[in-house]
């Protein structure tokens, strides 16, 4: 099952370029999507053995992201079905400054999501440190066209700060790569391999002052493409400026794909017995990606960079939770699944509501529930439980990576992560719930009934991110536990 | 071993190149010489056993590095309609001393950091780091996007070459498919660059200025 995992999409993206018909394509899309996700939740049933000569291997870790992405992509795939049919090709004006454009075809926009899931595939059922660098890297360029699916001024110079920052940032973590393989290097033995199977056991016997600067690279470096401050620059950017769906699987399954190089170096690290330095490290810049957050999510105006800031945000509290340890690696993984979930949904929600007002501004997107109640209604629930409001799941995860920082004796850490906390929430609750009351601005042409495709992806993955919020399933606890050891004992 | 080291030191020439020259084309065409003499490298590091590992290495880094690459820059700045000359941030002379404080560092830092014995031979780590901190200020220090392709280059050939003495054993498919990751890299953003001269016409990216807070 884990041979056929990246192939499933790799032969749906063959398939894209094959068609003729824009329908068919859509439906390769949405079964692309459904047959990866019953696959994946296979191999939960199902233990499976490496493949490809050990290159893929399923851990716990790697399954929970993996099972993230898949899932998600399924939800976008489903709301790109109905999302497609409205961007009719030919050309456009854009609203924000009149000039004419034209959107890409849509036969590559279909491909490269699926190539993109492939890549992402690679990166979670990967324990060799260079297979998971080559498809991080494929993770940036099938996304890149992404991004620039509208082809106007401003996606264009999104999408090339994205390739930029990105591309230099995982050179970095390539470094990081080699410096790891001089830590390791021994000149009598088999030669440098970058299984984790192989380093985690001498892991102990590494030199240490490179494994210092293999961890510092690869954080910088992943962490350009995860989000964290102050490499976080190209997230408000291609997060605005892609459409919705695009955004929701950059900000849900891609930052966390980032975020799992990091947690493998992590894992050497720790099997190393250096967990206080590399956990310094991540409470530093988790403590400073919510700090920033903090600054832009006030007074911001785009509600879609608000929810990027917002990633921004969430990224740090990952960051954070791990470098903790202990019972907040837990809460970490934890809330990675919650945040997925959430942004996920917040953001195919944020393209129900650009889609009627033709404006990414929160002071004139008014009305929204007048306007679409669904959506609003989603809008409102999403905002609360990105904000962590009982009783959705976000709430539980920060509570326990709170309770372990107090736990294990990090008042500052606690004190910081709760004034950030209070300054996104308060920042996030006025632009949005100005949104959501408020008359309907004068020119806004006539809102259509709302399209179960539109509202069904988002309304399911706030379901779920609820249901965790109200009760976590004894095997679900069990396994984040299991990826949550799997990190700190550098198993 | 003579020759290794006459090849490093041209590597470290071609880096200071990079930062002295005023033409964009001249900087193309810098890129295959630095492409020509790192596919040199992984013959010259091969040990005695693994000569068959080295040439492949070697021919896939000279088809990419010496020969794709150089054809892709030259193809796009035909293609492109811009001004030949490099607008630098950072003067041509002040970043020529910035290459050269960094060559000196990176000098001072091999006699500092404790290398495994017998892993990199001498030269090769400040000649490495010279390129990588050339391509990070290519990356910065110039106004057209193009240059930010090529200091990219130039940064990931810096790391290629750092890595070359532990590439050794095995997995030759590896570092092929690194090799592979970095052409498409490039190859997508010289479309990027083709839809940035269409769109703005310029690839200044001192342009982009409507995104930000």
């Amino acid at each position: 099952m884990l041979e056929a995992l990246p192939l499933v999409p790799l032969l749906a993206a063959l398939l894209v370029l094959a068609l003729a018909a824009d329908g068919p394509r859509r439906a390769v899309l949405v079964a692309a999507g459904l047959v990866h996700a019953a696959l994946v939740a296979g191999t939960f049933l199902v233990p499976q053995a490496p493949a490809y000569g050990g290159l893929l291997e399923l851990d716990a870790p790697g399954q929970l992201f993996l099972a993230l992405a898949s899932g998600l992509f399924l939800a976008a795939a489903i709301y790109a079905a109905g999302y497609l049919r409205h961007e009719t090709p030919g050309p456009k004006q854009d609203f924000q400054d009149g000039a004419a454009f034209e959107n890409a075809p849509e036969r590559i926009f279909t491909m490269c999501l699926c190539l993109f899931l492939a890549a992402m595939t690679v990166v979670c059922a990967t324990r060799n440190l260079s297979v998971l660098w080559v498809g991080i890297e494929a993770t940036t360029l099938s996304s890149a066209p992404l991004i620039y699916f509208h082809r106007h001024r401003r996606s264009l110079e999104a999408t090339w700060k994205y390739l930029v920052i990105c591309s230099v940032g995982i050179a970095l973590a390539l470094l990081g790569n080699i410096l790891f393989s001089v830590a390791f290097y021994d000149p009598t033995g088999p030669g440098a391999s970058m299984q984790l199977a192989d380093m985690l056991p001498r892991a102990g016997m590494a030199a240490k002052p490179w494994l210092k600067a293999a961890f510092i690279f690869i954080l910088v470096g992943y962490g350009s493409k995860m989000g964290l401050a102050p490499m976080h620059n190209w997230l408000p950017d291609a997060h605005s400026q892609s459409p919705s769906l695009v955004s929701a699987l950059l900000s849900g399954a891609l930052l966390n794909c980032a975020f799992l190089g990091i947690l493998r170096a992590e894992q050497v690290l720790c099997a190393a017995g250096m967990a206080d330095f590399s956990g310094e490290l991540l409470v530093l810049f988790g403590l400073i990606s919510m700090g920033t957050a903090a600054i832009f999510v006030v007074g911001q105006g785009d509600y879609k960079r608000l929810l990027a800031y917002s990633s921004v945000e969430h990224m740090g509290i990952l960051a954070l939770g791990v470098g903790i340890g202990g019972g907040a690696t837990f809460g970490a993984m934890l809330h990675a699944v919650n945040h997925s979930l959430t942004k996920g949904a917040l953001f195919l929600v944020s393209g129900n509501i650009l889609a009627l007002y033709h404006t990414r501004s929160c002071h004139d997107a008014r009305g929204l529930s007048r306007a679409l109640p669904i959506t609003s209604a989603l809008w409102m629930a999403g905002f609360l439980a990105i904000v962590g409001s009982p009783p959705f799941g976000i709430f539980v995860s920060e509570l326990t990576i709170l309770k372990a920082m107090l736990a294990g004796g990090h008042p500052v850490a606690a004190t910081l992560y709760l004034v950030f906390l209070a300054i996104i929430f308060v920042g996030m609750s006025a632009p949005v719930a100005r949104m959501v009351q408020g008359p309907l601005p004068p020119a806004t042409r006539q809102p259509a009934p709302e399209h179960w495709l539109a509202v069904a992806p988002p309304l399911a993955l706030l379901a779920a991110t609820l249901v965790f919020g109200l009760y976590l399933p004894q095997a679900m606890t069990a396994f984040l536990n299991r990826a949550a050891a799997a990190i700190s004992m550098g198993g | 071993m003579e020759l290794f080291e006459s090849v490093l030191v041209a590597l470290i020439c071609v880096n200071l190149a990079y930062l002295a020259f005023t033409r964009l084309r001249t900087l193309a065409r810098l890129t295959a010489v630095q492409g020509i003499l790192l596919a040199w490298v992984p013959l010259l590091c091969a040990g005695p056993g693994d000569h068959g590992h080295a040439l492949l290495l070697a021919l896939a880094v000279l088809a990419i590095k010496g020969i794709g690459f150089p054809w892709l820059l030259a193809r796009t700045l035909s293609r492109l309609e811009v001004n030949p000359v490099i607008e630098p941030y950072l003067g041509f002379n002040l970043s020529l001393v910035a290459g050269v404080a960094g060559l000196l560092f990176s000098l001072w830092l091999e006699t500092r950091l404790p290398f495994p014995p017998g892993l990199f031979p001498p030269l090769l780590f400040p000649a490495a780091l010279t390129s990588i901190f050339t391509g990070l200020t290519l990356v910065v220090a110039r106004h057209k996007a193009l240059t930010q392709v090529i200091g990219y280059l130039a940064a990931e050939n810096g790391i290629f070459l750092l890595g070359t003495p532990l590439s050794g054993q095995g997995s030759v498919w590896l570092e092929l498919s690194v090799l592979l990751d970095v052409f498409v890299a490039v190859f997508v953003m010289g479309i990027a660059l083709h839809h940035i001269s269409k769109t703005f016409e310029s690839i200044d990216v001192g342009r982009f200025c409507s995104l930000r807070d």
